[in-house]
C-alpha cells in the first residue's frame, strides 16, 4: 500500500501522535485510565499500522526480530527486577515502600518501573504475534516455523 | 537482610527470572546453564522451606508479597503439604534439566533449544507458584503460566502429531482453567476476598448457599480436567506420547500432581471437609471415578502398542489411586493420596526418562527417531541392560511390589479402605495391581525373552541421561525401604489439613 499517497501521508502524520498518545497513557496511568498494558498495545498498534502501509519488511528493518524478542524478555526482567530491588533494600519481594526514603514516593517509583516492564513486554509480544502471522507462508521466514518435517 | 526469610519469594522468582534470561541470551547451551542453575536453586529453596516449616509457629510460613498484609495483599503460604509438593516439583526439574541436554539434541531443532529451556523455566515457575500461593486468583494466574508453557513444550515434540496433541490439550486445558476462574469468581462474589484462609473463614457461615455450591462444582470439574481424572483424561495419552521425552517425564511427575494439590487445597482448606464430604455425594462420585480410572485406564494400557502411550494410560490409572485415597475422607486416606502423589511422581518420571534413552538407543545414527513400539523392542535388554532393568524396577513400583515406593502408598491405601470398612475396595486395589503386572510384563517379555534382531550392538543411552533416570529408580527403591521422610511428611501434612478443615 506504500504507493497510495493518502495512506502514506496520513500514516506519517498519525504515527508520531499515536506514539505520543502511548507515552501519555503509559505515564498518566497512575492518575487516569491506562497503564503499561494499554500503552504497550498502542505502541505495537503504531508499528502494525506502519507495517500495513510500508510493508512488513520495512517494519522489520525498523523493529528487527531480535529487538522484539529482546523486548518481550526484558520487560519481564524489569518487572521481576523491581521486585528483587525491594528485596535487596530490606523489604519483601515487590516491596515498593523501601524504594525511596519517602514510602509514598517509593510506591510511585515502584509502579513506574513495573509499568515500564509491562509496556515493554506487551508491545514486544504484540509485535511478535503480528510478525509471526504476517510472515506465514514465507518459506524462508525461518523464525516462525522451525519445525522439522518428517 | 536475611535471604532465608525470603525463601518463599525466591522459590518462584528464581525460575521466573531464568526464563526471560534464556530468551534474551538466545543460545541453547547458555540457556541450559541458566535454567538448570535456577532449578537447582529452586530445589535448594524447597529444601530450606521444608526445614523451616518444621520449626515455624503453627507449622505454616506466611510471606507477604510487597509487604501488604493479607487478606489485602497476596500471601505466599507454605505448610507441610505445600513444602512436600515444592520438593517434588523442584527436585524433578533439577533432575530432568541435566537430562534434557542430550535428550533434546535429536528431538528438537537446535535453533529452538533456548525456547525449550525458557518454556521449561516458565512451567516450573507456574507449578511452584500454584503450590506456594495462598491467593485464589494467584493460583489461576500461575495455572495459566504453567499450562501455556506446557502446551508449547508438548508442541515442540518431534512428531507432527505433537501439534495436534498440544492443541487438544490447549482446548481441554482452557476449558478447565475457565471453569476454575468462574469458580473463583463465585467465591469472590460471595466472600469478597481472594485470600484462601480468609475465604475459608467467611465461607463457614454461608457454605451451603447456591453460588458456593456452584463454585465448588466449577472448581472441582476444572481441576479434575487438569489432573486427568477419568473420564476427563482424554488429552493426556497423546500429550505424553508425542511430547519430547524430557518434557513428558517432567509433566508426568509434576503437572497432574500439582493439580491434585490444588484440589486438596480447595476441598480441605477452603470449602472444608463437612461441606465436601458430608453434605454432598462427592466422595461417592470420586470413589466411582477413581475405580473406573484404575480399571479402564489400566486395561487400555495393556493393549497399547507404543511403550510411551502404554505408560501414559498407566498414569491415568495411577491417578485413580490418588483420588481414591482422597475419597475416603480420613487421615489415612489423605495420607495415601499424598504419598502416592510423591511416589508415583518419581516412579513415572524414572520410566519416561528411561524411555527417552531407549528411543535414542533404537535410533540409527542420523536417522529420524523411531516410535518405541513393541516390535522394535525385541531383545533390547541385551543392548541396553541398564535402561531396561531400570524400567523393570520402576515397573515393579507401579505394580506395588514390596520394597518399592509404590507398595508403601498402596499399603496406606488399603489401610484406609479397611479403616472405612470397605473390604471390597481392597480387592479392587489388588485386582487393578494385577493389570499393572500385565502391562509391565509385556515389556519384560519383549525386552528380555524375545531374540534380538541380527547384528545389533550394545548401545546404552548417554550417561547424562542414564544418571538422572537411575537416581530416580534408586529413589523408588529407597522410598520403599526407608519411609521416614515420605510417610512422616505425608502424615504430618494430612493431619494439618484435616485439623484445619474441621
Amino acid at each position: 500500500m506504500k504507493n497510495d499517497l493518502v495512506l502514506r501521508v496520513v500514516g506519517k502524520l498519525l504515527i508520531p501522535f499515536i506514539l505520543l498518545f502511548a507515552l501519555y497513557v503509559q505515564f498518566h496511568g497512575d492518575f487516569g485510565p491506562g497503564g503499561g498494558f494499554q500503552a504497550g498495545v498502542i505502541l505495537a498498534a503504531a508499528m502494525v499500522f506502519y507495517a500495513l502501509i510500508f510493508g512488513v519488511d520495512t517494519a522489520r528493518r525498523v523493529m528487527p526480530d531480535w529487538l522484539v524478542e529482546t523486548m518481550l524478555a526484558a520487560g519481564v526482567l524489569i518487572y521481576a527486577g523491581v521486585g528483587l530491588a525491594g528485596l535487596l533494600l530490606g523489604g519483601n519481594y515487590l516491596d515498593y515502600f523501601v524504594l525511596d526514603a519517602d514510602p509514598v514516593h517509593g510506591q510511585h517509583r515502584g509502579i513506574f518501573w513495573v509499568e515500564v516492564g509491562v509496556a515493554t513486554t506487551v508491545s514486544g509480544v504484540m509485535l511478535k504475534i503480528f510478525y509471526l502471522f504476517a510472515s506465514r507462508g514465507d518459506a524462508d521466514a525461518g523464525d516462525g516455523d522451525g519445525r522439522r518435517e518428517d | 537482610m536475611s535471604l532465608v526469610l525470603h525463601l518463599p519469594a525466591l522459590q518462584v522468582v528464581l525460575p521466573l527470572i531464568s526464563a526471560p534470561l534464556a530468551v534474551l541470551l538466545r543460545h541453547g547451551g547458555v540457556a541450559f546453564a541458566v535454567v538448570t542453575a535456577a532449578a537447582w536453586a529452586a530445589f535448594a529453596c524447597a529444601i530450606g522451606l521444608w526445614l523451616q516449616v518444621g520449626q515455624a509457629e503453627g507449622g505454616v510460613i506466611s510471606y507477604h508479597i510487597g509487604s501488604w498484609p493479607p487478606p489485602w495483599g497476596i500471601e505466599y503460604r507454605v505448610d507441610r503439604l505445600a513444602s512436600f509438593v515444592l520438593l517434588l516439583v523442584s527436585g524433578m526439574a533439577a533432575l530432568v534439566l541435566p537430562y534434557s541436554r542430550a535428550s533434546i539434541e535429536r528431538e528438537i531443532p537446535r535453533e529452538l533449544h533456548y525456547l525449550y529451556y525458557a518454556m521449561f523455566g516458565l512451567c516450573l515457575t507456574g507449578l511452584l507458584g500454584i503450590t506456594i500461593t495462598g491467593d485464589a486468583f494467584n493460583i489461576f494466574v500461575f495455572l495459566e503460566i504453567s499450562s501455556l508453557s506446557t502446551y508449547v513444550l508438548i508442541a515442540l515434540g518431534r512428531d507432527r502429531r505433537a501439534l495436534a496433541a498440544a492443541y487438544r490439550y490447549l482446548i481441554m486445558g482452557s476449558i478447565g482453567a475457565t471453569f476454575i476462574v468462574i469458580g473463583i469468581g463465585f467465591l469472590y462474589l460471595m466472600t469478597g476476598t481472594l485470600n484462601l484462609v480468609d475465604m475459608a473463614e467467611r465461607l463457614r457461615t454461608i457454605e451451603s448457599s447456591r453460588p458456593v455450591l456452584a463454585a465448588l462444582a466449577f472448581i472441582t470439574v476444572g481441576v479434575s480436567l487438569k489432573l486427568a481424572l477419568f473420564p476427563l483424561h482424554q488429552w493426556l495419552p497423546n500429550a505424553y506420547t508425542y511430547a519430547p521425552s524430557a518434557a513428558t517425564a517432567f509433566l508426568a511427575a509434576t503437572a497432574t500432581k500439582v493439580s491434585v494439590y490444588v484440589l486438596i487445597r480447595f476441598w480441605f482448606s477452603v470449602f472444608g471437609e463437612s461441606l465436601v464430604f458430608h453434605k454432598l455425594p462427592l466422595p461417592q462420585i470420586l470413589l466411582l471415578l477413581s475405580l473406573a480410572a484404575m480399571f479402564a485406564a489400566s486395561f487400555t494400557a495393556i493393549f497399547q502398542d507404543n511403550l510411551k502411550r502404554l505408560f501414559a494410560y498407566s498414569s491415568v490409572g495411577q491417578m485413580g489411586y490418588i483420588t481414591l485415597g482422597m475419597s475416603f475422607d480420613s487421615v489415612n486416606g489423605l495420607d495415601a493420596a499424598i504419598l502416592h502423589l510423591f511416589n508415583h511422581g518419581i516412579t513415572k518420571a524414572a520410566i519416561f526418562l528411561l524411555i527417552g534413552g531407549l528411543v535414542l538407543g533404537l535410533a540409527k545414527p542420523g536417522a529420524v527417531l523411531p516410535t518405541p513400539t513393541f516390535d522394535r523392542l525385541a531383545g533390547l535388554a541385551k543392548r541396553m541392560p541398564f535402561t531396561c532393568f531400570g524400567i523393570v524396577l520402576a515397573g515393579l513400583s507401579l505394580i506395588g511390589v514390596p520394597g518399592t515406593a509404590g507398595f508403601i502408598s498402596k499399603w496406606y491405601l488399603i489401610l484406609a479402605a479397611m479403616e472405612a470398612g470397605k473390604f471390597w475396595i481392597v480387592g479392587a486395589i489388588l485386582l487393578s495391581s494385577l493389570l499393572a503386572v500385565v502391562y509391565v510384563w509385556r515389556f519384560v517379555e519383549v525386552a528380555y525373552f524375545k531374540p534380538a534382531p541380527e547384528g545389533s550392538v550394545r548401545q546404552e543411552a548417554p550417561l547424562s541421561m542414564l544418571i538422572p533416570a537411575w537416581l530416580l529408580v534408586i529413589g523408588t527403591i529407597w522410598f520403599g525401604l526407608d519411609t521416614s521422610f515420605t510417610v512422616g511428611t505425608a502424615t504430618e501434612a494430612a493431619l494439618q489439613l484435616v485439623r484445619v478443615g474441621k
